[in-house]
């Protein structure tokens, strides 16, 4: 599999997503500390945790004992200038404010 | 964390030679890095400063560790906010490592940038950077073009 289909298989998953944005709202947490909130036992969080990293969505850093995951924005950079930026940003503005306006729901 | 740290990461299809000269060629470094660029020999203990394209000086600091083509730390400090500056200074750290194992040689760029202080400005205000500058970098050294341009830095 490569980088970007691991990339888009990572984020695929709401367990995932959920784990990123708890690295967001709190950078470099370690493994207990994700596990604490979550609804998940410690051994498929671990497993999630995996495909972050090998899909480069999620980095290590070690702080003595303890190993840290950071979120690493970079991946995400590349899928929007890939996949976003290079079309056009107005009509897509327009089309996102209809939308909101439309369904009267902050999507 | 008790400090405020970043961490970015980018696999990169090219030699730690290259990358390194990325990382230290200032006409290359205007390409990539929004028209800035730094200057330094770097070498350890030597000075470092990150330059606006209009010549203003965006940071300062001092090598405090070189190993070319492996590892490089910045002592950064800001300079054009004052909020930022009274921060005082922060480590950015770039680590080049081969991945084994691949036909084409893979950089893997790791750039940690931390200050010694909770919730820092400072480091939110680089971390809006970073990804930009990697993403360029990236497409830079493996198509010899990039996708954001200078215009696109807000």
């Amino acid at each position: 599999m490569n980088k970007s289909d691991l990339l888009f298989k990572a984020l695929a998953d709401p367990s995932r997503r959920k784990l990123l944005d708890r690295l967001y709202a709190n950078d470099g947490q370690t493994l207990s500390e994700l596990c604490e909130h979550l609804d998940m036992t410690r051994q498929s969080v671990t497993q999630h945790l995996d495909l972050l990293e090998a899909s480069n969505l999620v980095t290590t850093l070690r702080r003595g004992r303890e190993k840290l995951h950071m979120l690493n924005p970079v991946p995400l950079q590349d899928v929007y200038e890939r996949w976003l930026a290079k079309f056009e940003k107005p009509r897509l503005k327009a089309l996102h404010d209809l939308k909101r306006r439309l369904e009267g729901a902050d999507t | 964390m008790s400090k405020s740290t970043f961490a970015y990461v980018t696999f990169i299809h090219a030699t730690p030679e290259q990358v390194w000269s990325a990382l230290t060629t200032p006409e290359f470094m205007r390409q990539y890095w929004f028209d800035m660029h730094c200057e330094s020999d770097w070498k350890k203990g030597s000075s470092w400063k990150l330059v606006f394209p209009d010549g203003r000086i965006a940071d300062m600091g001092e090598i405090v560790e070189s190993d070319p083509p492996r590892r490089l730390t910045i002592k950064w400090r800001n300079q054009w906010k004052e909020e930022l500056k009274a921060e005082g200074y922060s480590l950015c750290t770039f680590t080049l490592e081969v991945v084994p194992d691949n036909a084409k040689p893979v950089v893997k760029l790791t750039v940690v940038h931390s200050i010694e202080s909770e919730g820092s400005k400072l480091i939110e205000a680089v971390s809006g950077g970073w990804p930009r500058i990697l993403s360029n970098l990236k497409s830079l050294l493996e198509t010899g073009e990039i996708i954001m341009p200078a215009s696109g830095h807000n």
